[in-house]
């Protein structure tokens, strides 16, 4: 009898299901439902080229319409699934229109964190996450406008760049003493920080924003009071404070889930049949000993592509370097790995050159680089981390090794120390 | 429009027609040819559109930058002739261009 996948979300995750059940010889019914009313497309440009007016509309999806219908994928848009019968193994959709399946695919992906303070409902403010969120306020995006970017993370920094490209009026307000405190460390943090002083960007750290206010009475104009006292006006905020994972659905389905929908190293979840992909999956990483929820392309395309081969008997057990990209002015910033829990940091170049990387070790071993317009050391990174390569402090500082030969360590020239931690590292990821 | 023929691993050959300055990465997938990925949407960031071009074309083409070469070293199985096709935009001088592409991307 053919079988059904059913796959509830439409972005990049759910999308690449699809594809690599196709690929991997599933012959049976696919039906991807998406609660956007669009095909799925790629998030990363929403905040660089698509708001920068560079890049066509159709460019954004992840596959064109037809090759949904070449490979006969069918997809239901612009409906939310409200519950799971897993034991029925159905689905039902807003409509009461009900589904059948025999493996379920959860890439529900998030949804923006919203901003907690009074007056957020403000009709000048706006969050970025989907396409329908960036073609609000598009139109917006004029010479001096003026623009309050709330928050200072991926999101915040990518549009104030395009912002100030286009002539607006941006003030950057940042909750952390650096930009993008979460993910990467204060030196990296301080670069970006004086790229958009620079680049003629207000930028405010350290400060929350404890209010929005109506300027004047019509909704035209916000005013952002935040907690240094600063009374900020805006004819556009945008909200870019974080993403939480769409869970609902999965838990009031008696599906585990902590900070993510749980899954195992093949993406299954504790439920016979049902699977999660994506922002909204945590998954255990085997190369750093621990569970992780990933918001990037990186991390749903290599979950699709994983739970598409258990779903299809081909278990591969998900083990990917992260990975991250952003794009900023004229610089490209490329992460590889996880830097949390590091306790040594080697910079590598010279960061007034605005080319440069910073290396992230933990006991010796490298965890994660933020690459600077260096993506050599973004590559070599990748390679190191992945493979469990022990590299040197010293050597990656040395700018005399070329960054593609870093990995290139013999494998009797460490010493002995460094010697017994790798096998004793190895041993213990076999284990 | 450029001539570009696509060379499936298997021996496939695609002929399309991709309008000038567009990249031959989306010249593939729009036409749903097999074997390229395009995972970043093509801002040199994954090295997932990898292909090997007909060494006659190789001159042909713009330089490579260093975020291309460096990227390259991500793929499976480069050598003189690798190229990522998101780094290739049509243009008259590329009509007829043939690219091979690969069973898949690393």
């Amino acid at each position: 009898m053919t079988e059904t996948v059913v796959i509830v979300g439409g972005g990049q995750a759910g999308a690449q299901v699809a594809v690599s059940l196709r690929q991997g010889g599933f012959d049976g019914r696919i039906v991807l439902l998406g609660d956007e009313p669009v095909l799925p497309y790629q998030r990363p440009p929403l905040s660089k080229t698509y708001l920068a007016g560079e890049l066509a509309r159709e460019r954004l999806f992840v596959k064109p319409a037809a090759f949904y219908e070449k490979v006969n994928i069918e997809h239901q848009l612009g409906e939310a699934v409200c519950a799971i019968n897993a034991s029925e193994q159905v689905v039902c959709l807003d409509s009461g229109q009900t589904l059948h399946y025999d493996h379920l695919v959860l890439a529900t992906g998030g949804r923006v964190r919203p901003l907690p303070c009074s007056g957020a409902d403000h009709p000048q403010v706006n969050y970025l996450r989907t396409l329908a969120d960036v073609e609000a306020m598009q139109d917006k995006f004029t010479e001096g406008t003026r623009l309050v970017v709330i928050g200072g993370g991926y999101i915040g920094l990518e549009t104030a760049a395009v912002a100030v490209k286009h002539g607006l009026k941006v003030t950057l307000l940042v909750a952390r003493p650096t930009p993008l405190g979460r993910v990467t460390s204060p030196e990296v943090g301080k670069f970006f920080e004086a790229v958009h002083r620079e680049a003629g960007v207000t930028l405010r750290c350290d400060t929350e924003v404890v209010a929005i206010e109506d300027d004047g009475g019509d909704g035209q104009v916000a005013a952002v009071v935040t907690s240094c006292g600063y009374r900020v006006l805006a004819d556009l905020v945008v909200v870019g404070i974080g993403l939480l994972p769409n869970v609902e659905l999965a838990q009031s389905a008696g599906i585990a889930c902590d900070d993510g929908i749980t899954v195992d190293e093949y993406g299954r979840t504790n439920i016979d049949n049902i699977y999660a992909a994506g922002d909204c999956a945590n998954h255990p990483n085997p190369i750093y000993q621990r569970r992780l929820r990933l918001e990037s392309v990186q991390n749903a395309v290599d979950q699709g592509k994983t739970v598409a081969a258990t779903i299809c008997g081909k278990d591969k057990p998900y083990a990917q370097v992260p990975w991250f990209w952003s794009d900023q002015y004229d610089l490209k910033l490329q992460t590889a790995g996880i830097n949390a829990g590091y306790d040594q940091t080697v910079i590598r170049g010279d960061v007034d050159s605005r080319s440069f990387a910073v290396f992230y070790l933990r006991e010796g071993r490298l965890l994660a680089v933020d690459a600077i317009n260096r993506p050599a050391e973004f590559v070599v990174a990748r390679n190191i981390i992945g493979k469990n390569i022990v590299v040197s402090a010293e050597r990656l500082q040395d700018e005399s090794i070329p960054a593609k030969a870093l990995a290139d360590v013999p494998v009797n020239s460490g010493s002995t120390e460094d010697t017994t931690k790798d096998d004793a590292h190895n041993q213990e990821r076999v284990a | 429009m450029t001539k570009v023929t696509y060379v499936e691993n298997d021996g496939t050959r695609r002929d399309i027609d991709v309008q000038d300055g567009e990249n031959l990465m989306d010249g593939a997938l729009d036409n749903l040819v097999p074997g390229i990925d395009g995972d970043c949407g093509g801002v040199c960031a994954c090295a997932t559109c990898h292909v090997h071009v007909d060494s006659e074309w190789l001159d042909k083409l713009p330089p490579m930058d260093a975020t291309e070469d460096a990227m390259l070293e991500l793929t499976d199985d480069r050598n003189e002739s690798s190229r990522l096709c998101c780094q290739i935009k049509a243009s008259p001088e590329l009509d007829g261009i043939v690219v091979h592409t690969p069973a898949g991307q690393h």
